[in-house]
């Protein structure tokens, strides 16, 4: 056994100072007819030399975006990680430790803690930050359930069209059980249309749920739908690209109230969907009523400056049934990699491949709109994902002509959008190289 | 060796003009992005962060680490928690390319290996759960309970019933009452007897028609098995309602029993603990459920089949039943995979040996300490036990006997145990050694506490001594929170 300590010996021993004379009697609380009298029905145990082998085996039928130019996003994004992000949070005293309920032996994860928070602060332009969430998904729909809190308006939400489709799936399967309406704005030409916003928000909408830059890329008016939401009592809740935020405004600075995000293009591989980074941030004003882990900072009993879990009272280990949500812990690891990432890329760096995301993204658009079979969807107003039409009407065939030639080209829309069945969305990275982009070019061109 | 310079803030080592990383210049025609954007798209400057260089990043994020207390490092009893040995083999193979550089959109026929990983892990948890039919998707333990709940709710809409209550013992985790309200249920609480089991007489008086869910944690939060689990599934069956297990102490019956042969209707696990997923200061975890077949058609989709015909793996989104999404993309695949790898490191003997030797070494640990605290519940446990505090605090007069023990127990160089939960024994401190411990660990913890429990008061008040700080303010933090760092004002 790899990891079991006891021998036979100290078995013996053992069992003899407990005073049972069996590790079977120890289990004599369970009732006979109720235990296993088999051996368990899975696979036999293998060495670590048979398990590399088996799991290398594993691996290797999958085909990495390494042996393939990956073109997809919408939510998962294959942006460079540098190595110091692996090299610190692959240290055994982070990411062997746990949440820290004994601040004395802890400082280290609560510094990172109240420096991601900070980050995040700087990064959106919010006053607070908890210490992360599961996902951008779900930190989309707890931000949808503090809102209601906050407003104490149970009945009805607005969602636009253009917010992930599998974000708004959640939003759905959560509101069923609570009998929440989720009114969705369609967002047929690309963007938000802030007309249909403002006629089905009233003084019954708790929130509205947008994203910036939206599924199709397209960059969306936060200012004017907050405006909007703000004039009838309710919240703009908005789910941002962090990567997006090296060049684009700050939705901070644009009105929002509470801003999530997917983090996982702060230093975190794909990972085949997960685990990723739910960020949340808000006002100052609703700190306490937002879920999740949040470290403050104090003074010890000596007055030295520290760190500390804080606020608490909010949580389900305080408040059980009346807590701000049943979630009991942070991405902690996921949240260390955003804090190294967003260290080392400084606002310089941040910038730089905003810019270069950006940039890449139009030339591709513009290179394949040159082809007659090609359109743009929407206008040019994306930032790194672009919808692109085959006028052909045959986005499959050309995806997998793309696969095998080792391109995943883009995301076909029509699984969530039925008049999007012609189109795909094409995302950018900062790691697509002119060629790259060419041979997309070429391989949907033939 | 901790550099003890160099825990600053990393705001306060920023020095304009300084930059970690060297960006590509771009390899396309630079285009102004003005002409791309709407008037106050663009922000007007870069977002205010810190400007270091790779080399400050890496001390600075170095040494905060050396403030932590870890598995690698020290023993860790957190009861309630399993803090394990997390396998370093498992860590390689996890960062294999084709496990973690692979995007969650790619065709089925390019990530066959991967489905088949999943797929193999759905079949061995529903194996070792006797519940058969198993939804990855739940990102941690609180979320497989919701997710549970939110599952029975759409099981009673589909059938026409409408009910109302989900009920659990005191010694519940917190989680539970907080899931339900989330799920849209009304909680209420079922009282445990004074032998730690829950109390059927009144569990029998709350159980009625409106009856949707009771959930239980088998083995408890106070380390024992609730022997009468088959008794209290057979009354809440009769009244319709469901069993949802609380799968936290799994590690405790590996192999020996299952869920769904006592039973249960649903249950999640936890692979962060029972199968040795590091736990990463706080999270990722994952909250795999496993359900009844008859329920199995409201899991969360999409779910891993396998095509016959074909001899494929496919992501299977033809579920019409079910409850929809609770989490983007497929689920905590990263923390599933070294679950998988961990269970097939160990195969049927070795998951009961695990059970085997969680449960010796709890019961030697408190073979060790009864003899000077108390454990009320008890000479004998499961994987983990509840001592109290409480006669040592009347005997020496401290407050917070539980606290100032487990203070003081950090300047031996232990990770303390749970304190303080459960909620129904006073002064608790829940000790959970797991199987990854040595007996020379344990003897020498239980000779720290034996020790500390003389120590005269006034040590313990105010313990830690040694540590780089003692018993932070917390009202202080919680009543002017300070959650950012802000620039100095000159």
């Amino acid at each position: 056994m790899p990891y079991v300590f006891n021998t036979d010996d100290e078995q013996a021993e053992m069992l003899a100072a407990i005073g049972a004379a069996s590790i079977d009697e120890l289990f004599n609380c369970i009732p006979q007819d109720m235990q296993l009298k088999r051996a368990l029905n899975i696979p036999a145990g293998l060495g670590e030399m048979e398990l590399t082998a088996h799991m290398q085996a594993l691996s290797v039928q999958n085909k990495s975006v390494n042996e393939q130019t990956c073109f997809l996003g919408g939510g998962s994004y294959d942006h460079f990680v540098p190595a110091v992000v692996d090299a610190l949070a692959s240290r055994g005293e982070f990411y062997t430790s746990y949440t820290p309920y004994q601040p004395e032996v802890s400082q280290g994860n609560l510094q990172v803690m109240f420096e991601y928070q900070t980050l995040i602060c700087q990064l959106t332009g919010m006053d607070v930050s908890n210490a992360s969430l599961y996902d951008g998904g779900t930190a989309a729909t707890e931000a949808m359930l503090m809102a209601m809190r906050i407003t104490r308006r149970n009945k009805k939400v607005v969602v636009a069209s253009s917010v992930h489709p599998e974000y708004r799936q959640i939003l759905k399967t959560y509101f069923a059980c609570i009998g929440t309406e989720m009114v969705v704005v369609d967002c047929g030409a690309g963007t938000t249309p802030v007309e249909a916003v403002a006629q089905v928000v009233d003084e019954e909408t708790a929130a509205v749920l947008i994203q910036n830059p939206n599924f199709f890329g397209n960059v969306e008016d936060m200012a004017t739908i907050s405006e909007i939401a703000h004039a009838q009592g309710a919240l703009l809740v908005c789910s941002v690209d962090p990567i997006s935020l090296g060049i684009l405004q700050r939705p901070g600075d644009a009105g929002v109230d509470i801003v999530v995000a997917e983090g996982q293009s702060l230093g975190t591989p794909l990972l085949y969907g997960g685990p990723y980074l739910g960020i949340m941030a808000c006002r100052e004003s609703f700190v306490r009523r937002l879920p999740g882990r949040i470290a403050g900072e104090t003074v010890d009993r000596n007055g030295k400056q520290c760190w500390v879990l804080t606020l608490q009272t909010r949580e389900q280990h305080i408040r059980r049934e009346n807590a701000t949500s049943n979630i009991c812990t942070n991405q902690g690891l996921f949240a260390l990699r955003a804090a190294i990432y967003l260290s080392v890329m400084g606002p310089q760096g941040m910038q730089d491949v905003a810019n270069l995301c950006t940039q890449k993204a139009h030339y591709a658009a513009q290179e394949l709109i040159q082809h007659d079979r090609f359109e743009l969807a929407f206008c040019d107003g994306f930032f790194k994902e672009f919808v692109v039409r085959d006028t052909q009407n045959d986005v499959q065939q050309l995806l997998q002509q793309a696969c095998k030639n080792n391109i995943l080209a883009g995301l076909p829309l029509g699984q969530w959008y039925d008049e999007l069945e012609d189109c795909m969305l094409i995302t950018l990275t900062e790691k697509r190289t002119k060629q790259e982009i060419d041979d997309l070019v070429n391989v949907l061109t033939q | 060796m901790r550099n003890t310079q160099a825990t600053n803030l990393i705001f306060e080592l920023s020095q304009p003009g300084r930059c970690g990383v060297c960006i590509a210049q771009s390899d396309v025609p630079q285009q102004d992005p003005a002409k791309w954007f709407p008037a106050g798209a663009l922000a007007a400057s870069a977002p205010p962060l810190p400007e270091l260089t790779e080399p400050d990043v890496v001390r600075h994020f170095t040494n905060l680490s050396t403030l932590n207390m870890s598995i690698d490092t020290h023993y860790y009893p957190l009861g309630s928690c399993t803090m394990k040995y997390n396998p370093k083999r498992n860590e390689r193979i996890a960062a294999f390319d084709g496990l973690a550089q692979i995007h969650p959109y790619q065709p089925d026929e390019t990530v066959q290996g991967m489905l088949q990983l999943l797929y193999g892990l759905q079949d061995m948890l529903a194996e070792i759960s006797g519940l058969p039919v198993v939804s990855l998707q739940p990102a941690a333990g609180a979320h497989g309970e919701l997710t549970a709940l939110m599952l029975a709710a759409a099981y009673y809409r589909d059938r026409g019933e409408k009910r109302t209550t989900v009920l659990a013992p005191d010694s519940a985790h917190g989680t539970n009452p907080a899931s339900a309200r989330m799920a849209g249920f009304d909680f209420v609480t079922i009282p445990s007897c004074s032998d730690g089991r829950v109390d059927v007489e009144k569990l029998k008086e709350q159980l009625n028609d409106q009856t949707a869910v009771f959930m239980i944690t088998n083995p408890s939060t106070l380390g024992l098995f609730d022997d009468q689990v088959q008794e209290i599934s057979d009354l809440v069956h009769e009244f319709g309602g469901l069993i949802y297990l609380d799968g936290a102490n799994m590690n405790a019956i590996l192999g020996i029993t299952r869920p769904g042969d006592f039973g249960a209707d649903m249950m999640h696990f936890n692979p962060h603990k029972t199968f040795s997923g590091p736990h990463g200061g706080g999270g990722p975890g994952a909250g795999p459920i496993c359900v009844t077949a008859e329920l199995g058609a409201y899991l969360p989709k999409p779910i891993v089949g396998f095509d016959d015909g074909s001899q494929t793996y496919f992501l299977d989104n033809d579920r019409p039943k079910s409850i929809g999404r609770v989490r983007s993309f497929f689920g905590n695949v990263g923390v599933l995979v070294r679950a998988y790898s961990y269970i097939l490191s160990h195969g049927p003997v070795g998951l009961k040996r695990i059970a085997e030797n969680a449960v010796l070494n709890a019961n030697y640990l408190l073979s060790q300490v009864k003899g000077f605290l108390d454990v009320p519940l008890g000479n004998r446990c499961m994987h983990e036990f509840v001592a109290s505090a409480e006669s040592i605090g009347k005997q020496n007069g401290l407050k917070q006997p539980a606290m100032d023990i487990a203070k003081r127990l950090l300047d031996y160089g232990y990770h303390p145990p749970t304190v303080y939960f459960p909620l129904t024994v006073h002064e608790a401190m829940m000790m959970e050694p797991t199987e990854t411990e040595s007996k020379q660990t344990l003897d020498a913890f239980a000779k720290t506490l034996e020790t500390i429990v003389q120590e005269s008061p006034e040590v313990l008040a105010t313990a830690p001594h040694s540590t780089i700080i003692s018993r932070p303010d917390e009202v202080q933090a919680a009543r002017k929170p300070i959650m950012k760092w802000t620039p100095k004002q000159d």
